[in-house]
């Protein structure tokens, strides 16, 4: 055994715009461990739960992250509504499902920037931003916000999307995959692009599944496991398969996510052909008593809500459970072996998300 | 609505813990989550551990109610992904876990001040 070294990663570092902090330790230039250590951006949010009352608290939910906000809202609605046992209009549960899409899609571009950041092309950075402005841009258009977007409530939405915005927005969308095809294409073809990602961080179909991945990473790694078969929203309705690819290796974790893109697109167009007409919100009496365990797939994978309520207007406790913080013992594991200069690139097909960790 | 379906909770001792989980492992069930929650139970102070599992996009949920700074064994050996869980759970709640496979021993959270989840 070589001679061991600890460099400390994070909490601040250039290309881990994530307060994760990691001591790696090496021998030579090789990772032989890490461990984290997490903590730094805690907010209190959990327990701001028993002070805000239950239909206020959405707001707060969907500020647990700025990436998947809409989908934190959904899910504490959810919840809720699985308490109270609200049937939240046909129309609601369409438009949640085109915004969890619209999440899924400029998610996984700004990952793809910032992926494309980890391993030096800035240009390419520049791309996938841009296509995700436009992303925004729809989102801002049918929810009225860019980031939070305020749209959800217990017992439905708090807006709906009119038939011409709805055609608009599947035109733009349909125009967006031109120019998804050249970057995805950048991404999956480019020789560069290949030596950085192509058998790196290697995570097998049994060790994905020993230690609980979920999300892109699993379903790189060959599990085709998608909490959207749940069939919450309107899922249920929609037709599609997870994506699956079986290397297990940094590539396939980016090829995953890219055929995500279009798969998002695929069941946007679906929502808008089968939207019914009708209601989009519910009245809500009363107050939740009982407690539930909710389940989505957000864009990197199964997040878990339990709510517990007793009968007065503010919740007892409420618990998220992110995709990022069960996927740290792959990420420790797929670390390991690795070359120091692989380590950014690693961490970042993951696609850790610090602020849904530090609820 | 279609969704999760309402799950039955099943509550446990301590002692039984260990055995079925390894029996929901051998079942082929995955481990979701470990959630600590401290709650009051005749003005008493009780923390409850919620341990969920999936099969086939079905949970199962498994419960056991503990003393604050009381010891619990560690399932770790059996499911690799729940050491995190019971770093989490022992730097916030103080639950002392015995034989995490993977101890931190209380550096994986960063806070201000010891066990911060149990303060009132």
């Amino acid at each position: 055994m070589g001679k061991q070294t600890i460099i400390p990663f994070g909490p601040q570092h250039p290309v881990l715009p994530e307060p994760l902090h990691l001591d790696l330790v090496l021998e030579d230039e090789r990772i032989v461990d890490a461990i984290p250590s997490i903590g730094y951006v805690h907010r209190g949010l959990e327990l701001l739960v028993s002070k805000k009352e239950y239909a206020e608290y959405v707001y707060v939910a969907e500020r647990i992250c700025g990436i998947c906000s809409f989908m934190h809202g959904l899910g504490y609605c959810q919840a809720v509504e699985e308490i109270m046992e609200i049937q939240v209009p046909e129309r609601a549960l369409f438009l949640r499902t085109i915004w969890a899409e619209l999440s899924r899609i400029h998610s996984h571009l700004m990952w793809f920037g910032l992926a494309a950041d980890a391993f030096g092309l800035e240009n390419l950075f520049m791309l996938s931003w841009r296509l995700r402005e436009s992303v925004l841009d729809i989102i801002e258009e049918t929810s009225g916000g860019r980031v939070i977007f305020g749209a959800c409530k217990i017992g439905g939405v708090r807006r709906d999307i009119s038939p011409e915005t709805l055609r608009d927005m599947c035109q733009k969308l349909e125009k967006l995959k031109g120019h998804m095809d050249r970057l995805t294409g950048v991404f999956l073809n480019d020789r560069s692009v290949g030596y950085r990602l192509k058998g790196i961080g290697v995570l097998t179909r049994e060790d994905a599944q020993r230690l609980g991945a979920v999300g892109p990473l699993l379903r790189a790694s060959g599990v085709d496991m998608d909490m959207r078969r749940l069939g919450y929203a309107a899922y249920e309705r929609l037709s599609f398969e997870p994506v699956t690819e079986n290397d297990g290796d940094c590539y396939a974790r980016c090829a995953v996510r890219a055929r995500e893109l279009y798969q998002s697109i695929d069941l946007i167009a679906q929502a808008v052909s089968m939207m019914p007409d009708g209601e989009v919100d519910t009245k809500v009496l009363g107050a939740p008593k009982g407690e539930c365990f909710m389940r989505l797939e957000q864009p990197r994978g199964e997040v878990l809500y339990y709510v517990r309520a007793d009968g007065t207007r503010y919740i007892e406790r409420f618990r998220v459970r992110t995709p990022t913080f069960t996927n740290i013992p792959s990420m420790i594991h797929c670390l390991k072996g690795c070359d120091f200069s692989d380590v950014p690139n690693v961490i970042l097909t993951i696609d850790p998300c610090i602020s849904c960790i530090e609820r | 609505m279609a969704m999760e379906k309402r799950i039955e909770i099943f509550i446990l001792t301590v002692d039984e813990l260990v055995s079925r989980t390894r029996s929901l492992h051998d079942e082929g069930y995955r481990l979701v989550q470990i959630c600590c929650s401290k709650v009051d139970e005749s003005g008493k102070a009780v923390l409850e551990l919620d341990y969920t599992f999936d099969k086939h996009y079905n949970l199962y949920n498994i419960r056991i109610s503990i003393e604050e700074g009381a010891e619990i064994p560690s399932i770790s050996e059996i499911f690799g992904s729940a050491f995190v869980y019971e770093n989490e759970i022992h730097d916030l709640y103080g639950v002392s876990i015995q034989g995490i496979s993977i101890d931190y021993r209380g550096n994986f959270y960063k806070t201000a001040m010891p066990h911060p989840f149990t303060q009132d």
